[in-house]
């Protein structure tokens, strides 16, 4: 028997049996997990494959160019179409932009008072009421900015020309402020503070007792402990609630359609009532379009999705690389 | 570790400390509680606690778990009304002024009663530098050389030969006896006249807990400190004065107050000397 050497075995493979109930289990969950994916790859599918005769015949155009005609015979043969949806997705992208501008600002104060400020039986019903908000049809949105804020809000777009009509984006040529991407944006502003304000809310709630207790411990207003130890907990939070408002904001139709001029013609002038939006050319379009164009708004609606994708993508990086600091 | 410990052993220790230096800064006329009571809610958690903190002393609150010290202290330095439902009656008077009249600035009396807690909590976002100054930020403080307050602070806590190369990492990156000494110096920075520690070391190592328990020495020669403790060899070992707390079901009440050494050689009320010598508690 030797001492001196000692063999190193081979790691053992462990092999674990799990048990029925919990293979039954396993199934159900596997099966819950991957139904979204499966449906978001089917719609995908579905989409691509409507779609691709109109991708392929306009190829590269379908992003770059702004046009969207198409000239049959008295047949229903397609004699010459153009599909082109640059003004459509710079029109998405300004709206959603526009109204996450807006609503950052007011779902992290919403949130903050909520938080810290509110009494108890105040907290309790606003809470409520920003929760219904959510669950609110868009079309009375729609309608409600189209009846009653439009003509504020053209108010407001007038001032910002006159005082701010330096920045190219407050500029415009002809003084046209009805159903403007900042209408539009406004209007999408309050349909995704909900979302926002719970997602800052729930984040901001987290922050660690004893990090908010030291701070007040030492001398800390309640304002100074906010930006102290709150924020920095809540930031990525923030962000990821914001990326949420930013991809509504961006699937939204109804809403923007009800209130928003399309244009095909791209438009980076806020305050110009010229826009475009992906989403809501697809409903414009879809009631009276031939066969063919049906397949170039499937293609629109890919071209969406990507969107999406691509927008949510960026979200998630943007909260992994700031994620770390502050927890 | 205090069950088998004798009386006379801790009194010994309770002597063996170097005698007191008069303190050489202006440390005020002290800390004063008159008839504290607390409640949480309906719960009447502490009752009727009249104790004279001294000037540049260090006063040990010792007892049982939920007799009320960390209660007591929090009523201290006002974090007691952070808690939903919790409320208090009496005076708590430092230089003789109530910490409680109205119209009491609440932030300047928790910059003049600083506070350690149980749990290390420095500020993860920030670097160890920008913790420990984080209290000037906080509460708006100008001074003129934060390099040389930033030092001073971190020597007095013991830490400053320890970080002086990595003043810009994190304050996450250090262990949690660091920690709990640059929870220490961010609670100098601010100068307070009276320091309240709330089981300091309970989190720590030994090793952690001595170097804790030497910075306490050394900071008493300049402010007051209150320190709540579940080990009697460190009330021993750091305090002037002990106060013995506890709780028969009712609310907390302080038993008995006396200079350390007494309480641990010859307590006058039983059931203190039950608790010092290990047979309850």
């Amino acid at each position: 028997m030797s001492t001196q050497e000692l063999v190193i075995p081979a790691p053992r493979e462990i092999v674990t049996e799990p048990r029925r109930s919990d293979k039954v289990f396993r199934g159900v969950v596997t099966g819950g997990g991957l139904s979204s994916l499966v449906i978001l790859g089917l719609i995908a599918i579905f989409l691509g494959y409507r779609g691709f005769e109109v991708l392929r015949q306009e190829g590269i155009g379908f992003i770059t160019h702004s046009d969207w005609s198409i000239s049959t015979d008295d047949a229903g043969n397609v004699l010459d179409s153009h599909f082109g949806l640059a003004a459509m997705l710079v029109g998405t992208i300004l709206c959603s932009l526009i109204a996450v501008v807006i609503a950052v600002p007011i779902s992290v104060f919403s949130a903050l008072f909520l938080n810290f400020y509110a009494p108890g039986w105040l907290k309790k019903i606003l809470i409520t009421i920003i929760d219904m908000m959510a669950a609110f049809p868009s079309i009375l949105f729609g309608i409600w900015g189209f009846l009653v804020l439009m003509p504020s809000v053209e108010y407001w777009a007038k001032l910002l020309h006159r005082y701010l009509g330096f920045f190219p984006i407050f500029d415009m040529q002809v003084p046209v402020y009805t159903r403007s991407p900042f209408v539009a944006g406004v209007v999408l502003s309050i349909m995704i503070i909900p979302i926002i304000t719970s997602v800052s809310r729930e984040i901001f709630s987290q922050a660690p007792l004893d990090r908010i207790q030291a701070a007040y411990a030492l001398g800390a207003t309640r304002w100074a402990m906010i930006k102290a130890v709150v924020i920095p907990h809540g930031r990525s939070g923030v962000i990821g609630g914001a990326m949420l408002g930013l991809g509504r904001a961006m699937g939204e139709t109804v809403a923007v359609f009800t209130v928003l001029n399309i244009v095909f013609q791209v438009n980076w002038q806020m305050l110009l009532g010229a826009g475009g939006n992906v989403a809501s050319l697809i409903i414009l379009k879809f009631g009276d379009a031939s066969p063919y164009e049906i397949k170039a708004l499937m293609a629109a609606g890919l071209i969406l999705f990507l969107l999406t994708l691509v927008v949510n993508a960026i979200a998630n990086l943007i909260v992994k690389t700031t994620g770390k600091s502050g927890r | 570790m205090q069950t088998s410990v004798k009386p006379s052993s801790l009194a010994d220790v309770a002597n063996a400390k170097a005698p007191k230096v008069p303190g050489t800064a202006a440390l005020g006329t002290g800390l004063e509680t008159r008839g504290v009571h607390a409640w949480f809610g309906k719960h009447h958690a502490l009752s009727n606690i009249s104790l004279d903190f001294a000037a540049g002393t260090v006063t040990a609150l010792i007892g049982p778990s939920g007799c009320g010290k960390s209660t007591f202290i929090r009523t201290i330095n006002r974090m007691h009304e952070f808690i939903p439902g919790a409320a208090m009656a009496g005076e708590v008077l430092l230089d003789g002024k109530d910490v409680y009249a109205p119209g009491t600035d609440v932030t300047k009396i928790r910059l003049q009663i600083g506070m350690v807690f149980q749990k290390p909590n420095p500020f993860p976002s920030m670097t160890i530098g920008e913790n420990v100054l984080s209290g000037l930020k906080l509460a708006q403080l100008k001074v003129d050389n934060k390099d040389d307050l930033l030092q001073e602070c971190l020597e007095r806590a013991g830490l400053w030969s320890e970080v002086k190369d990595r003043l810009g990492a994190h304050g996450g990156s250090l262990s949690g006896g660091q920690q709990q000494r640059l929870c220490i110096a961010r609670a100098l920075a601010v100068r307070p006249q009276v320091l309240l520690m709330d089981e300091p070391c309970s989190a720590l190592d030994p090793g952690s807990t001595l170097r804790i328990e030497d910075t306490i020495r050394h900071l008493s020669d300049t402010m007051t400190i209150i320190i709540v403790t579940h080990n009697m060899q460190q009330a021993a070992r750091v305090s002037d004065y002990t106060a013995f707390f506890l709780s028969d079901g009712g609310p907390g009440q302080m038993i008995e107050v006396a200079p350390t050494s007494e309480i641990f050689s010859r307590p006058q009320d039983s059931r203190t000397e039950s608790y010092v010598t290990g047979r309850f508690g």
